[in-house]
């Protein structure tokens, strides 16, 4: 309806999130002038080529990855809301990024207590995300057998908390029996990193990525249903069963795909929707889908440049920036606006 | 209701058992309903609270199977339509509270137009003219632009009627439209029922306990009781003494001249 006075909003976040993103690349342990980054990025001619290898291999990469995290996040957190007409849903609360974690654990840790069955030496780059996804992929399946038992998405709630307590009991389990070494080589990956990725695991990220988003848009109709509750969208002639399927299928694939590459991280998927929704003050999942994507985005860019910031020497967890700056945000928020949507 | 009129029947059933299956325990609560439902009435299920009226509402709308016996719709299966078919055939106001979104009453309405949108659910001009038109209907002009949360329980009757009829169907099923509402609002809904019946010659079929208001405006009522199950004109109806059986006896009676229920001396 409104469509206008959304078109601003739109146009003023993406500026910020353009700016944001060159902003991103441009903090670091090494500081390079704007001119060779923009330089670089586009094909100029660069001062040092070690600048060049800087921006192109690693603070690109990281931005890109930062983007994709804070999109794809705040997309399943937004899904899982719909799905459950639970404002507190979100991927970690459904024990999808627990599950991811288990398969991490597993594959570190469980090298240890195990012997060398699963993974002999170090872990490979690829090993993690297909352990991660894997795991994510195994705690969303026994939820939606769960959910097929029980209809009250209340019940499927808890029975996803439940899921996130036992992996996280498993986990201390094995980390109780596991050498210091690789205790410490998980809790690394638990801070959650953005910048481990190589050229080839972004593209194999991307890839995922925009299956999920394609997926997604294709779901509108039924999301915007739902705002009714499942018996009104099913008397609109939506398919409940294969419409949770899908939403369910996208939020395994984006939090098993994310958590494996940057670490479980927190506050993101569960807070980007509610500042969406205050913002644009609009249900609207055709408003809101764009909305999540650019605001997570950006939130995660900036949490990043902070994680960055205090020394420049080290990098700070992500996971860590993003709950200390975050939740209370949200706190205040929801204290100031008094309501909170689905 | 055998009557020798031509009759132009919408819905009917054929020995219709209602119920819950408990784990291969079904639990039936009520068995063998006929029931013949003619387009272009209103028509008032009426009976005490938990005997089935609920259940035989979510039955012919198909949001839950019936035990045996069949439904049929336009004098087709009701289990042979789809869910899309049936979004355009058959629409609900049902009693459950709605999640809390910020949707305002347009984007609530326009939801009813779903079955007619694209893929990524564009309202096309005719789209938005069906939806205005409902909101004509309803007479809430005036709360277009609200968020459903601000509004009273009458004002979202009234809005959830006008999604039903922006959805476009021959029939409209309302579980207990009138709960909650004061007098004056419930009759205006009841009015407004009677009048979009007329005007619009869809079937509407609701549940209430306003026996009453259902006695003067109804065209026809069907009375669930826990030994039987009775169709008819409000005037066949009491012609045939049907609703003494509606509550136990005791605290109160009908009244057959006033066609209402009256309290006995306490």
């Amino acid at each position: 309806m409104n469509q206008k006075n959304y078109k601003k909003q739109f146009i003023i976040l993406s500026v910020v999130l353009i700016i944001l993103f060159f902003l991103n690349i441009s903090f670091g342990s090494v500081s390079i002038p704007f001119k060779d980054i923009f330089n670089s990025i586009f094909g100029g001619n660069v001062t040092k080529e070690s600048w060049q290898t800087i921006i192109l291999q690693f603070r690109l990469p990281k931005a890109i990855t930062a983007v994709l995290v804070g999109s794809g996040l705040s997309i399943c957190g937004l899904l899982m809301q719909t799905l459950f007409r639970n404002p507190l849903a979100g991927p970690f609360v459904l024990g999808i990024s627990s599950g991811a974690s288990l398969g991490v654990a597993i594959l570190i840790l469980g090298s240890s207590v195990f012997g060398g069955f699963f993974l002999t030496n170090s872990v490979s780059n690829w090993s993690l995300p297909i352990a991660a996804s894997l795991g994510a992929f195994l705690v969303l399946s026994a939820v939606i057998i769960a959910a097929n038992k029980v209809r009250n998405t209340m019940s499927i709630l808890i029975i996803g908390l439940m899921f996130g307590s036992l992996t996280a009991a498993v986990i201390s389990v094995l980390a109780y029996f596991s050498e210091a070494d690789q205790i410490q080589q998980y809790l690394f990956w638990s801070f959650g990193s953005l910048g481990n990725l190589s050229w080839k695991e972004l593209w194999v990220f991307i890839l995922i990525y925009c299956v999920g988003i394609l997926g997604t848009i294709s779901i509108i109709k039924p999301l915007n249903s739902y705002l009714l509750g499942e018996n009104y969208a099913k008397s609109l002639g939506i398919n409940i069963k294969k419409s949770r399927y899908i939403i369910l299928l996208i939020t395994s694939l984006l939090t098993g795909v994310i958590t494996a590459f940057s670490g479980p991280i927190a506050f993101i998927g569960l807070a980007i929707p509610h500042i969406s929704r205050l913002i644009f003050s609009s249900s609207n999942h055709k408003i809101l889908l764009p909305a999540v994507a650019i605001i997570g985005a950006i939130v995660v860019l900036i949490c990043d440049i902070i994680a960055q910031l205090p020394t420049s020497e080290f990098t700070l967890p992500i996971n860590a920036i993003t709950s200390i700056f975050g939740a209370p945000i949200v706190i205040w928020l929801l204290i100031r606006k008094k309501r909170i949507f689905v | 209701m055998n009557t020798l009129k031509e009759k132009n029947i919408i819905l009917n059933t054929e020995n219709l058992s209602i119920g819950y299956q408990q784990k291969k325990n079904p639990k039936i609560v009520v068995s063998n309903i006929n029931l013949e439902i003619e387009k272009g009435k209103l028509i008032t299920i009426l009976g005490k609270n938990g005997i089935g009226k609920s259940t035989l509402l979510r039955t012919i709308s198909k949001v839950q199977e019936p035990l045996s016996g069949r439904v049929f719709l336009k004098d087709k299966n009701l289990n042979q339509y789809s869910e899309k078919e049936l979004s355009t055939q058959l629409s609900l106001v049902l009693t459950e509270r709605l999640p809390e979104s910020q949707l305002t009453v347009f984007e609530l309405i326009a939801l009813g137009r779903q079955p007619y949108t694209n893929w990524i659910d564009t309202l096309s001009n005719e789209d938005i003219q069906k939806v205005n038109t409902a909101i004509e209907q309803t007479e809430i002009e005036h709360l277009k632009n609200n968020r459903f949360y601000e509004l009273s329980d009458g004002q979202l009757q009234r809005v959830l009627i006008a999604r039903a009829l922006a959805q476009d169907t021959a029939i409209i099923i309302l579980d207990e439209p009138t709960a909650h509402l004061d007098m004056h609002h419930t009759i205006k809904i009841f009015s407004l029922l009677k009048r979009l019946v007329a005007t619009t010659s869809k079937t509407i079929i609701i549940s209430s306990h306003e026996v009453n208001l259902s006695i003067q405006l109804s065209d026809e009522i069907i009375i669930l009781t826990e030994a039987n199950f009775y169709a008819g004109t409000p005037a066949e109806l009491i012609s045939k003494n049907a609703f003494e059986n509606l509550f136990p006896k005791g605290l109160i009676n009908f009244n057959r001249t006033l066609q209402q229920f009256v309290i006995n001396k306490i």
